[in-house]
């Protein structure tokens, strides 16, 4: 609790009638002497904090984090940066909620539903913006959407984004017939036993609603869907459930088609593997944000995400992980590699983008992941 | 305080740290497990304190779950049975070699120097389609395409196998070598052959080292949830993945405490009959 809001409920008491004149009065006094106190040496208590952990994916965007901004960070500040990662945002819920306040300190979350979740599970700080200002060069609509969640209020900075399209390999299928099938190449029987799949529900889901032509973010047909993931699985070889595992998969031929991250195809087709990718109507696009969880040592945070929002940091990131910075292109000069990432908007409105409603898909993440668990073991 | 009470009270006082470490490290979180297995998961995904039996009744009365279970227990079985078949003669074999057998124990521990994980993803490199047997397939003219050979079931078991042979093998060699040799050359002598001295002497001198390694295969491989998730298909998920899934996927841990005493119950069972029949002494041996 901070000091402004341990002020307020001594107030609301007052007011209350709960505390007297006299008491309320003493009350303020000590906590102003304690404050005067306090504060020759409270630079030396935040200087205390040794260090922050960051949690993210892994792989090459974890490799681009280091490089370009805990490095540099920790040299500019002394504070350490614990590096660490995770296979999915539900895999890192599950750690923190088993963890103690303050252990976990920032995570790369995926998706605004993500953001809604852990706000909902009580896991959202709140940012002081004004320690932050490299906030003012992000994509407006990036940061409205998680305000929204969190009644005006802030627990991230928006980062990157990205879109989860369809990857495959061109030795074997062509450009022509990924344009004809689109999503339904993943059902489709030719390519039995060389199909690949996210062992994320969202993902299944959303593109069986491709599939089987329904809005993937309001689907009527629930039956329908399901029939189609159960398809997808007789024809999958495997689910995949990492990045890395993505990449050699497809890299080792195992399968020829997939859907897949965009910024992880690009690094395949930077290493000169003939993978193609593309973005069906209504593919599924994300914002992932750097969000601060609750029990964090908030100034430190605070300075960590500035200093990775700040231009060249954020840019040599992107550039890095192969995701388009959160950062506005109207406002910011992104370099010449920016630009040709997929999913890139050069004008910052990401209208183009399809995101996943967080209340359509929080209001039924009990009931469909567990659905989703006994259809991708065979039932 | 008389010789009689303190050597009475001496073992305690040695077991103590021991005692200490199982308590707080096995028997109090399995206390938390049992009572988060009565409570109940949210729709936000926190959970609901109190005792409620509904994760007890679904786990128990759910036909998936006892499929799985069913399929985990089969899998751990044949996994067993290929480890008893393989690991028996080359647990003879070092224990009859002389002169270089810490060489082969040596050579048996080595695979321990490596981590599980990484023990079962060589297996991607040696079966994937652009792995070591399908190059040598290719390169010798046996085939044109490279065959699909990953991802399946017999892949999990291959895996398991590969884990868990050195426990066999140990357990079986621990055996053997206990049986004086000098029983196979009296069988011989009083006009058996060699293959019956084996099969009427060695071998049921042997079987209680055997049973230690099958159970020991068959707790390990029923409740293992890497090597089906590296090596294993779609479909191929074992009874651990549902628990895994159901605490860090869904997020539901009463749930999943439910599942993971549901595996403990079964595999505990089955501990305490090979006890009744068997006794763990012949186990602690194998296990050094």
């Amino acid at each position: 609790m901070d000091n402004t809001k341990r002020y307020e409920r001594l107030r609301e008491r007052y007011l209350n009638g709960d505390l007297d004149r006299r008491k309320f009065l003493g009350l303020i006094g000590a906590a102003g002497l304690a404050y005067g106190v306090q504060t020759p040496f409270a630079r030396h208590a935040f200087a205390a904090t040794e260090q922050v952990r960051f949690d993210g994916w892994g792989g090459v965007v974890s490799e681009a984090f280091r490089k370009y901004a805990f490095g540099p960070y920790t040299e500019k500040t002394g504070i350490k940066v614990v590096d660490g990662t995770f296979g999915g945002s539900d895999e890192y819920i599950s750690r923190v909620k088993a963890s103690q306040p303050g252990e976990y300190n920032i995570a790369h979350l995926s998706g605004v539903f993500d953001y809604a979740r852990y706000a909902g599970l009580g896991l959202a700080s709140e940012l002081n913006e004004d320690n932050i200002p490299n906030l003012k060069f992000v994509i407006p609509k990036l940061v409205d959407v998680f305000r929204k969640v969190t009644d005006g209020k802030l627990s991230c900075v928006p980062y990157d984004y990205g879109t989860t399209g369809l990857a495959y390999n061109r030795k074997h299928i062509s450009d022509e017939e990924m344009k004809e099938k689109g999503a339904k190449i993943l059902i489709d029987a030719a390519y039995k036993g060389k199909i690949g799949g996210w062992s994320d529900w969202r993902t299944r889901i959303w593109y069986a609603s491709l599939q089987t032509g329904q809005d993937p973010n309001g689907a009527k047909n629930m039956d329908a869907i399901w029939d189609a993931i159960r398809t997808h699985r007789d024809l999958a070889l495997k689910y995949w459930t990492s990045g890395a595992e993505l990449m050699s998969l497809l890299a080792e031929e195992e399968i020829y088609v997939t859907e897949g991250w965009s910024g992880r195809i690009y690094a395949l087709q930077e290493q000169g593997h003939d993978i193609g990718y593309m973005d069906p109507p209504n593919g599924f696009g994300w914002q992932e944000c750097l969000f601060v969880i609750k029990g964090s040592p908030m100034e430190a945070c605070e300075e960590l995400l500035n200093f990775m929002l700040a231009p060249e940091t954020s840019i040599a990131v992107a550039e890095g992980q192969n995701y388009p910075p959160a950062l506005d292109p109207t406002k910011i000069d992104l370099g010449k590699k920016i630009p040709t990432l997929p999913a890139f908007d050069p004008k910052g409105t990401l209208d183009g983008l399809t995101f996943a409603d967080p209340t359509y898909w929080n209001g039924h993440e009990q009931e469909w992941s567990k659905k989703f668990g006994r259809i991708q073991k065979g039932y | 305080m008389s010789v009689e009470a303190r050597e009475k009270r001496q073992p305690w006082i040695l077991l103590s740290p021991a005692l200490v470490a199982v308590t707080l490290l096995l028997f109090v979180p399995l206390a938390f497990i049992v009572v988060y297995s009565f409570w109940l998961r949210t729709a936000t995904g926190a959970d609901q304190t109190g005792f409620f039996l509904d994760n007890w009744n679904e786990a128990l009365s759910d036909p998936f779950y006892r499929d799985i279970l069913i399929s985990t227990l089969r899998i751990a079985a044949i996994t067993t049975l290929v480890c008893a078949v393989m690991g028996y003669p080359a647990a003879y074999f070092i224990a009859r070699s002389k002169g270089n057998k810490a060489l082969l124990l040596l050579m048996l521990m080595l695979p321990f120097w490596i981590s599980y994980i990484i023990r079962t993803m060589s297996w991607i490199n040696i079966l994937g389609v652009s792995g070591a047997v399908n190059w040598a397939l290719i390169e010798i003219g046996l085939i044109n395409e490279p065959l699909q050979m990953l991802y399946n079931e017999t892949t999990v078991i291959l895996g398991l196998v590969h884990f868990l042979l050195p426990f066999m093998i140990l357990n079986v060699y621990v055996a053997l070598e206990s049986i004086d040799i000098s029983l196979e050359d009296a069988a011989c002598s009083l006009g058996s052959t060699r293959w019956q001295s084996f099969l009427e002497v060695t071998l049921p001198l042997s079987l209680p080292g055997l049973a230690a390694g099958g159970l020991l295969c068959f707790v390990l491989s029923a409740g293992t949830y890497i090597t089906p998730l590296v090596l294993g298909g779609p479909t191929d998920a074992m009874f651990a993945n549902l628990v895994f899934e159901a605490i860090i996927t869904q997020l539901n841990w009463p749930l999943g405490s439910a599942l993971s005493l549901m595996l403990l119950a079964v595999l505990g069972t089955l501990v305490l009959t090979y006890n009744h029949f068997l006794g763990m002494g012949q186990l602690m041996k194998g296990l050094g």
